[in-house]
Parts: C-alpha cells; structure tokens; sequence
C-alpha cells in the first residue's frame, strides 16, 4: 500500500513536472489561435525563451532577469509573427515554420558563440534558478497517512511557475469569457469583419494577443532551462510545442479542457518512463514508441472526428484584408 | 490557403514577379544573416565567401551539394505538388522518413538482383510507403475536414516514432547497439556519380551524390508535364485556385486533394531512395535530416515551379554543405547557423512576401502611368 501511493505520487508529480510548459505554451496558443492566428511557432518561442532565459540568468545570476529575459525573447518571435501575418497578411503557417526553424538555430548558434560550450548555456548554479517555493505544516502533516506524503511530495517545494501555469488557467477562463477583452479577442478570431464593423482594430486585438502568447511561451521556455533544468541545452523543448498544440487542439481551444489534455500527455509521458521495459499483465511488454506516439495519435483521431469533434475559431488562418 | 501572392495578377511584369521580388526577400533575408554573423563576431564576407567556396569552389565540393539538394528537389516537388492543390503538407519529413523505410525493405529483400532493377523496385517501393503516409491526412483533409497542417505534423511524430521502434526492436541487425539494419548487398547499391561517369570514361571524385541525382531531375520534369500539360494537374490546380469553381467545373476537390497528396507523400518519399540505397546502405534513424522542412523552404523560394524549385534547392544545397564547413573552419559558428539562414528565407521569401510587393506594384503603376500619359499626348 505504501509502496504504491509512493508510485503514484511520483508518477504524479513527474506529470506535474512535464505538464507546466505544455500549459503555459498551450495556453499561449489558446490566445493567439482564438484571435484568428495560427500559432505553429509555440516550439520556436520556447526555445528563444528557453536559451534567453538562461543566458540572462547565468550572466546576471538573477533568476528573475532571467525570467524575463525569457519572456521577451518569446516575445520578440511572436511580434515577428504579427508583423509577418497581421501587418503584412503573410501566410500564418509558414511564419510560424519559420519561426521554429529560425529558432532551432539561433538558439544554440548564439550559445556557441556566447559561451563556447558546444550549443548549450553553463550549468546554473542553485541561486540563479527560479526559487521552490516552500508550504507551511509539513511537519505537521506529515503524520497524517495519505494527506501528509501527499502534500509533501506534490505540494511542498513546488516551483514557482507550476503555481503560475496553474493559476493561469482560471485566469485565462476569465479573461477569455467574463472579460470585455476576451469576449472582443473570441470575436475576431470568429468574426474578424464583424469586429471592424464596431470600429475596433483587428490587428490592434490580434496584436494583443500574440503579445500574451509570446510572454507565456518565453515562461513555458524559462520553467524548462531555469526552473526545472539548470541551463539551455541544445534543442531541449524536443518537440513539446507541438506536443501543446495537439493539447490545444485536443482541448477544443478551451482552458480547462485544454489543462486536462495536458495532464493527460504529461501522464502519458511519465507513464511511459515508468513502463520502460516492463511487462503488464496480457499485454506483456508495450515499446516505448507507441506510448509516445500515443498523444499525436489521439489527437488525429480527434480531428478526424472518431472521438468528439474539434471546431477550430472560425477565422483562424484567414489574413485580415479590410477593403474587399 | 497558400503559395501566390495576394497582389492582383498582370500588375507587375512577369519578370518582377518571377525574379525581382524573390530576389528582394532573398536579399533582405541575407541582410538579417549577415547581422546574426555579425553578431557573433565573424566577418560575414569570410563566412559566406568559405561558405560558397567550399560549397561549389571544386568538384568534390559540388558533388556534396549536389547530393543535398537532390533531397531538397525531392522534398521542394512535393510541397509544391500540394500547395498547388491548396494543401499544406508539412509532413515531408514523415514521408521521406517512411519512403526510406519502404527503399530499405526492399534493399534488404533484393539481395543479388541487379542495381537497375533493385533501384526501380526501390523507387516504387519509397513512393508506395511515402503516398501511404500521406494519404491518411489526405483522406481526413478531404472527407472528414481535418486540418492538413496539424495533422502533418502529427504523423511526422508518429513516423519518428515508428521508425525509431522498427528500428531498435524489429530491424536492427543482431548484436548490435546502434539502431541499424545490417547493410544491403553492394549489388543494389545504387551506383555513385563517380561511377556512372566513370562509365562514359569521366572521372569525378568521390562524393555522396549518386545517380537518384538523375531521378530527381526527371521529377522536376514530370511534375511540370503533370501539373501544365494533363488534365489530372488542370483539376489539381483549379481545386487549389477556386473549390467551389472546380465543382462546378465537374471536378470532385475530395478526390484531387487525395491524389495531389498522394503524388506529394511519393514525391517526399524518394528522399529514401537518394539517402538510403545511395548513401547509407542500410537502415537508419534520422536520415531525412530536416530535408523535409527545407522543402517547404525551397517550394516558396521556387514558387512552386520546377524549374524556380530546381534553382532553391541548389541554393540550400549550398548553404547545407558550405555550413556543414563553415562549422569546421570557424571556432565560433556551429552548424546550426545554416538553420538561421533557412528560417530567415522562410520568413522572407514565405510570410513576409507581401513586404515589398506593394511598393513595387505601386512603382510599377506609377510608371505604366506616365507612360500612357505620354503616349496620349503623342
């Protein structure tokens, strides 16, 4: 028994672990997509954000510089998204490829010529990492059976950013259906015609919007290279970009659902970690691979409408020409 | 949904749409490299001039770009195949990745047939797994409205996927730790350049590049033939101008969208048949090497014609091999500034293409203006 609630709670915390970028990210795509702009380029924002935020944080020591040398380098890619697809009506697909290839590089050719240690930042020391913020009562708890490892294990000496992933998602609910901006953001990404109509900006909107996408892609980066990892090594988002936009998809582009598609691939995730070789009963033992392939899979299948139906915002991919 | 600009046709000449444009967006995109190599503390001029030097300077050179941008020919047709149709296949890399798988079985089952039969068994082979990897997002584009990007960039995961467990559980040659097939039999090989001009008795250094360099070639052909001069491309480009308009013109876009992914996933799936009867061998992971983003790259930087498709994949050509030494020769650039340099062309070339055209239509006009202004008082 409790051998078993110390699997599962490892097996839960490594999903918390792996699930707070692809929230953060997938959250960024959630605002950029639902203003009518197709955001390819979660994984390219991620690394920019990933390498900044670490390059900032070695040479200042200063976590939180890092932090935010992070968010604007995320930034940067999205306004280079705006302005390629918004300002000019460029393709949305192809500037966000070319945002994840443009990155792919920049990233760790900058690293070579910055700190010569083949592509990658140097190893963080513990002060220059975004800080595990300790609960109150552990010991006090502790005595307690489940409750007390759970909160020990799960609770206590949490990262920061795990509560910031966390919190955003209520916050983003809000914002996208309670708030006059998220109700004016849904309807360009619906109705772009309709919004100019009311005399509001569209570009001024979807501006916005990839705005926040690239300061939450800098952060899901910056929880990669300076929270949980000590330092940009090469290519480390390894594909989680895409990984958050089959969970933005996989979560109908709503919050909530959106939180639980990336706790279900995180799960996966650490699941397939933990089944390494490992028969299961019937089965006997299942590769790797298929485990991994497991969340694009789904995803498809989602799309293709075998299981649910994923509409995405009416005007996504579609430039905003005003004079027709 | 993609390829074509948005400017009205016949407001600009042919030539400046053809040629000054791309230039523009290939210049500027070449302005922002040469920052970045500033800004890692290299001469610029140096670096591109090794760059070109050890890309095309001597035949061996030559030979290595060639064989890069064999890949990029395969992969540029493929894109450009679809975006024709109106698709976005952004799944070349999957494609390539499982038109290799399908030219590495049948290298491995062909032992002692002779290479030309061994390479057309090859070809069929790597289309025939290629086409079938990018069927499923066909047919769900088509029938069921999925979205073509998303799920192209799904399967590419899953073909990395796949590969990477046939790899290490099922075709992985006994004894072994590196996930690779034991190597075919020399017979099948597909004969390097340097032997095939050695048979008309010209003598070529060594190099990778190998007669699918040919194939390629004849690609670019054949997609010209069957996008301009058959009825089958008419369909396939009138469902990627105007849908609703093909219906009425009684074609079925359901149908034409299946076949021009079809033809794209083949087209991809060749990159198989250059890497692996003509390169490696044998079966291996991570063979297509981003070959299948680049396409996307050269397909916009060609315009989506073979011959524009021909000149962009020489380009990168250079760049893929030039980089690669660059690398060497440099302390403080790696290879991944080529990467840069791609993903900049993308940008320019592709999203930002719209950057300079208005200013060069509205030149154009003005001209054309004052022209007629003259010839009316004349």
């Amino acid at each position: 028994m409790e051998d078993a609630l110390t699997t599962a709670l490892l097996l839960l915390d490594a999903t918390i672990r792996v699930a707070t970028p692809l929230v953060l990210a997938a959250l960024a795509g959630l605002y950029s997509e639902r203003a009518g702009v197709v955001d390819i380029g979660l994984e390219g924002k991620m690394l920019t954000g990933a390498f900044f935020a670490a390059a900032a944080a070695y040479v200042t020591g200063d976590p939180w510089l890092g932090l935010l040398a992070g968010m604007a380098g995320g930034l940067a890619l999205a306004l280079v998204h705006g302005f390629a697809c918004v300002t000019h009506g460029g393709n949305q697909v192809v500037s966000g490829m070319a945002i994840n290839i443009l990155a792919i590089g920049l990233a760790p050719t900058l690293a070579f010529a910055w700190f010569a240690q083949g592509g990658q930042t140097p190893m963080l020391p513990g002060s220059a990492r975004l800080p595990q913020i300790p609960m109150p009562g552990v010991e006090a708890l502790g005595g307690i059976p489940v409750l007390g490892p759970v909160y020990r294990e799960l609770v206590d000496d949490t990262n920061l950013l795990v509560w910031a992933a966390l919190a955003a998602v209520p916050v983003t609910h809000w914002v996208l259906f309670r708030s006059r901006f998220g109700l004016r953001l849904r309807a360009v990404g619906e109705s772009p015609a309709a919004v100019d109509t009311a005399g509001l900006s569209v570009a001024g909107l979807r501006y916005k919007a990839l705005v926040i996408s690239g300061l939450l892609t800098g952060m899901a980066g910056a929880y990669l290279s300076i929270a949980h990892g000590a330092g940009f090594v090469r290519d480390m988002t390894a594909g989680k970009g895409y990984l958050a936009l089959a969970a933005l998809i996989f979560g109908k582009w709503r919050p909530w659902p959106t939180l639980f598609a990336c706790l279900l691939f995180a799960f996966t995730d650490a699941l397939q970690v933990r089944l390494q070789g490992v028969p299961l009963p019937w089965i006997g033992v299942i590769p790797v691979q298929f485990i991994q392939m497991l969340p694009y899979l789904l995803t498809v299948l989602l799309l293709a409408g075998f299981v649910g139906r994923a509409v995405a915002p009416k005007a996504s991919g579609v430039p905003y020409v005003k004079e027709r | 949904m993609a390829g074509g600009g948005t400017g009205v046709p016949g407001a600009v000449p042919g030539w400046v749409d053809h040629a000054l444009l791309p230039l523009l967006n290939l210049l500027a995109a070449f302005t922002l490299s040469v920052a970045v190599i500033l800004a890692i503390g290299e001469n610029p001029l140096d670096v591109l001039g090794l760059m070109v030097q050890e890309a095309l300077g001597y035949p061996e050179a030559i030979g290595y770009t060639l064989y890069y941008a064999t890949n990029y020919v395969f992969t540029g047709l493929a894109v450009a195949v679809a975006f024709h149709c109106g698709l976005f296949n952004i799944g070349g890399e999957g494609q390539a990745t499982i038109g290799g798988l399908g030219a590495g079985l049948v290298g491995l089952a062909l032992t002692g047939w002779p290479w030309p039969l061994a390479a057309a068994a090859a070809i069929l082979a790597s289309a025939l797994f290629g086409a079938a990897w990018a069927w499923i997002p066909g047919w769900l584009q088509a029938r069921r409205g999925s979205h073509i990007v998303i799920t192209t960039i799904m399967f590419n995961f899953i073909a990395a996927s796949l590969m990477t467990y046939l790899m290490v559980d099922v075709l992985i040659r006994p004894g072994q730790q590196a996930p690779e097939s034991r190597e075919f039999d020399p017979g099948v090989w597909l004969p390097s350049m340097e032997q095939g001009l050695g048979w008309f008795g010209i003598a070529v250094p060594p190099s990778p590049l190998n007669l699918s360099f040919l194939w390629a070639l004849a690609c670019c052909v054949l997609v010209y033939l069957f996008l301009w001069r058959t009825r089958w491309g008419y369909e396939l480009r009138t469902v990627g101008r105007n849908e609703r308009a093909a219906v009425y013109a009684g074609i079925r876009p359901a149908r034409v969208m299946i076949v021009a992914m079809l033809i794209s996933g083949a087209l991809a799936g060749f990159v198989g048949v250059n890497e692996i009867l003509g390169v490696q061998h044998r079966l291996m992971l991570n063979v297509v090497g981003g070959a299948g983003f680049v396409g996307i790259a050269v397909a916009l930087m060609g315009r989506n014609h073979p011959v524009g498709i021909l000149l962009a994949a020489l380009l990168f050509g250079v760049l893929a091999q030039g980089g690669a030494q660059v690398a060497f020769e440099y302390p403080s650039v790696n290879r991944e500034l080529v990467m840069v340099i791609q993903g900049l062309v993308i940008l320019f070339a592709g999203a930002l293409e719209n950057l300079f055209r208005p200013r060069v239509e509205a030149l154009f006009r003005r001209r054309r203006a004052a022209v007629s202004t003259i010839q009316g008082r004349g």
